[in-house]
């Protein structure tokens, strides 16, 4: 008896809290002195992305201590969920005050649905155009306009190796194949030496940078930036060449391709059940918080891209008609700031967009990250938005995931170039 | 003329609130749809675009994207249905039988429904995985486990568009298969038993007992079970998107491929395939509606 009456209070216990918190959430959408209150939409809800946005936001508090921060974040891997629910309130007419995208084309259809503002003011006047290194810039401006503040950079042309599986086909794991060819040629060495798959490949976004990487590498980074500005033809005989060599180390991968995500992927790798894979440099925070030892895995730029530096950047934008506008600006302010960018990456595991950050504030691998991000060539992504707008990506991928069942060159082609030439 | 409102007012009154909803949230909405869809609207921003007439849909089939689609919708809704009928009517006959227990075994069958399609959706996408051999996970596993190593296989993501989209129908069918045996078992309990005694007194076999007395009497409800699994079937999103993902081109059907289209913001494109997926859908139900109406006068 006793126990049914505790039940029935913390049940009536829950039940108020829940509708306290959903009173809460309508009290701050309703705008009851909203103008102090800055919604900042990301989809940084756990890990080291939220740790990152936690030191952003203090960082914040100390920097803007007239306005308060409301955390908008939607959970789901680069941005899945998050995207399509900002999508329904930007048509809804009721968008953040700031939300996250990744730097450059993706976001065109923003601009071009006029959901977002014009900030380059904004540059001048926090002095970001001295800041971030100007081959950044070129990438982020659109039609001569910026309209994001980047607070962070990504490499996504990372080939991460398990030099112990490399080894039984006496493979030097420390050093780079020279390009896709000698990759192949050591991939073919692995096979032999009893490794299934040497290559392990995740689903939708990952494959595509195993295809963009076999692009760059074989057009160089020229000729591959072209491909999204209409400088250089999609349905050429080159492209035509790059296209087969993916299609070559598709056979080297996991039959379950389609069904995994890139942790998975990464697993392969640690656990030696496959040599390497492509992804992102995210894969060093991910390395260190599953606690694998520095020893154990080797990384360098995907073959034949050395030298250059395949970027993507999340940014904060400024919305038409977002809430808490002054607010907003104070944000865009402190997500440039030298202190807080350091304060997001150093625990994120990016490294600064701007090009006055000191290396010694980081870990081992982002250190080698900066130097490169300072000498080397910068070249966008179209998987992580920096070279197509969401559509294009969409299309690619689902020309990506056609290849992976039936591996046909020129159809992947055509779709290519179709997607490429729509917006 | 009092007299004569008398007699129908008060039940156009009891219904004016349902006509004003369903008017404006539903018939309203599919105008509007239709509406968008012969705009050349390919973005979200909202204001007056061109009439482009049948454009959109004239480009919509000639892609191959959405006639792979429309094709693997086609298998789904076969496999689905064939694979839901041929259960739930097995399921309602040995329960029918009268087995020990029946009562357990009739809530272990319709238990399944009981959960989301995306909840579902994600536990068989794990249980489908593709790896084989050593590596097997999920049913493959299980399978080499148990030496058959035959019957491993690569579920949605191989190369036959049948043996992708059987994959995906096989939670469906795993789902709805209780409920259409609950639906069959209500049919068979509401058979007179007179019906069965005087069968048996005139020497029929069990065989003959249902082919000729019993089955017949079941149509209706199979038409029903017919029709409601059909349009699941088309409308099906959840479960497709949970297993396999947007934009897997394997498995995408076109209630995923104008999700994916919204998402990109073509809302004219999005429309069309709407309105594509509505029709095959009034293909299949408006039938059904005239049927049942014509029975019903009929009847009266």
């Amino acid at each position: 008896m006793r126990g049914l009456v505790v039940k029935a209070i913390s049940v009536a216990g829950v039940a108020s809290l829940a509708l306290t918190a959903c009173g809460g959430n309508d009290d701050s959408s309703s705008g009851s002195g909203g103008d102090n209150k800055v919604q900042v939409f990301t989809w940084w809800a756990d890990g080291g992305e939220k740790a990152g946005l936690d030191g952003l936001v203090s960082q914040f508090q100390k920097d803007c201590s007239q306005y308060s921060f409301e955390n908008a974040a939607v959970a789901g891997g680069a941005g899945a969920n998050a995207k399509q629910v900002l999508a329904n309130n930007l048509s809804a007419g009721d968008p953040p005050s700031t939300f996250q995208a990744h730097a450059g084309k993706e976001l065109q259809d923003y601009i071009t649905n006029g959901q977002v503002d014009d900030i380059s003011g904004l540059y001048k006047e926090f002095g970001l155009d001295q800041a971030f290194p100007q081959s950044l810039l070129d990438n982020l401006t659109v039609d001569g306009k910026i309209y994001s503040v980047p607070a962070n950079v990504h490499r996504a042309n990372v080939v991460w190796a398990n030099p112990a599986v490399l080894k039984r086909a006496s493979i030097d794991g420390t050093k780079a194949p020279a390009s896709v060819d000698a990759w192949i040629a050591d991939l073919t060495k692995l096979k032999a030496a009893g490794v299934a798959a040497p290559l392990a490949v995740s689903k939708g976004f990952a494959q595509e940078m195993l295809m963009e990487t076999t692009l760059l590498a074989e057009l160089g980074p020229d000729k591959f930036t072209g491909l999204f500005n209409g400088q250089t033809d999609p349905a050429g005989g080159d492209v035509t060449a790059a296209l087969s060599k993916y299609r070559t180390l598709l056979t080297f991968t996991n039959a379950d391709r389609e069904a995994i995500d890139w942790p998975d992927a990464l697993g392969y790798v640690n656990s030696g059940k496959a040599g390497y894979t492509l992804m992102g440099d995210w894969v060093a925070a991910q390395q260190v918080a599953d606690k694998v030892p520095d020893s154990a895995y080797t990384y360098w730029p995907a073959p034949g891209t050395d030298g250059e530096f395949q970027f993507l950047a999340d940014s904060f934008t400024l919305p038409t008609n977002g809430k808490a506008a002054e607010g907003t600006k104070c944000w865009l302010r402190v997500v440039g700031s030298a202190e807080g960018q350091k304060a997001f990456n150093t625990t994120k595991g990016s490294i600064p967009a701007r090009s006055d950050a000191s290396p010694a504030d980081y870990p081992k691998y982002q250190q080698a990250a900066m130097a490169d991000w300072k000498q080397d060539k910068i070249v966008p992504s179209c998987a992580h938005g920096s070279a197509c707008t969401l559509g294009q990506n969409e299309s690619i991928q689902s020309a990506i995931s056609q290849f992976s069942g039936s591996p046909d060159v020129a159809k992947l082609q055509s779709a290519l170039a179709t997607a490429l030439k729509s917006s | 003329m009092y007299g004569r409102f008398r007699t129908w007012g008060p039940g156009l009154l009891v219904l004016l609130p349902t006509i004003g909803l369903l008017g404006y949230f539903v018939y309203g909405l599919i105008g509007a749809t239709l509406n968008t869809s012969l705009t050349a609207q390919h973005a979200a921003r909202r204001g007056s675009y061109p009439y482009v007439g049948f454009e959109n849909y004239a480009n919509l089939f000639a892609e191959e994207r959405f006639l792979n689609s429309l094709k693997n919708l086609g298998v789904l809704t076969v496999a689905f249905i064939v694979g839901t009928l041929i259960f739930g009517l097995l399921w309602a006959l040995l329960l029918e039988k009268g087995v020990p227990g029946e009562s357990i075994f009739r809530s272990v069958y319709l238990f399944p429904m009981a959960i989301s399609m995306i909840a579902s959706g994600v536990v068989w996408g794990w249980l489908m995985n593709p790896s084989t051999g050593d590596d097997a996970r999920g049913i493959n596993r299980l399978f080499h486990l148990l030496h058959l190593g035959f019957l491993e296989n690569s579920w949605w993501s191989g190369t036959s568009r049948w043996t992708n989209m059987l994959a995906i129908a096989l939670p469906a069918i795993w789902q709805l298969s209780g409920y259409i045996m609950a639906l069959f078992l209500a049919g068979f309990r509401g058979i007179p038993p007179e019906l069965r005694e005087a069968a048996r007194v005139d020497g029929a076999s069990e065989f003959k007992l249902y082919r000729h007395v019993l089955f017949p009497q079941l149509s209706p409800i199979a038409l029903s079970a017919l029709i409601i699994l059909g349009h699941m079937s088309l409308k099906l999103f959840d479960l497709i998107y949970a297993i396999a993902g947007p934009s897997q081109f394997r498995t995408e059907v076109p209630s995923v491929y104008m999700w994916n289209t919204l998402l990109r913001s073509d809302m004219a494109k999005a429309a069309a395939i709407a309105i594509v997926l509505l029709a095959v859908v009034a293909v299949l139900v408006i039938p059904y509606v005239a049927y049942t109406v014509r029975q019903e006068s009929a009847e009266r």
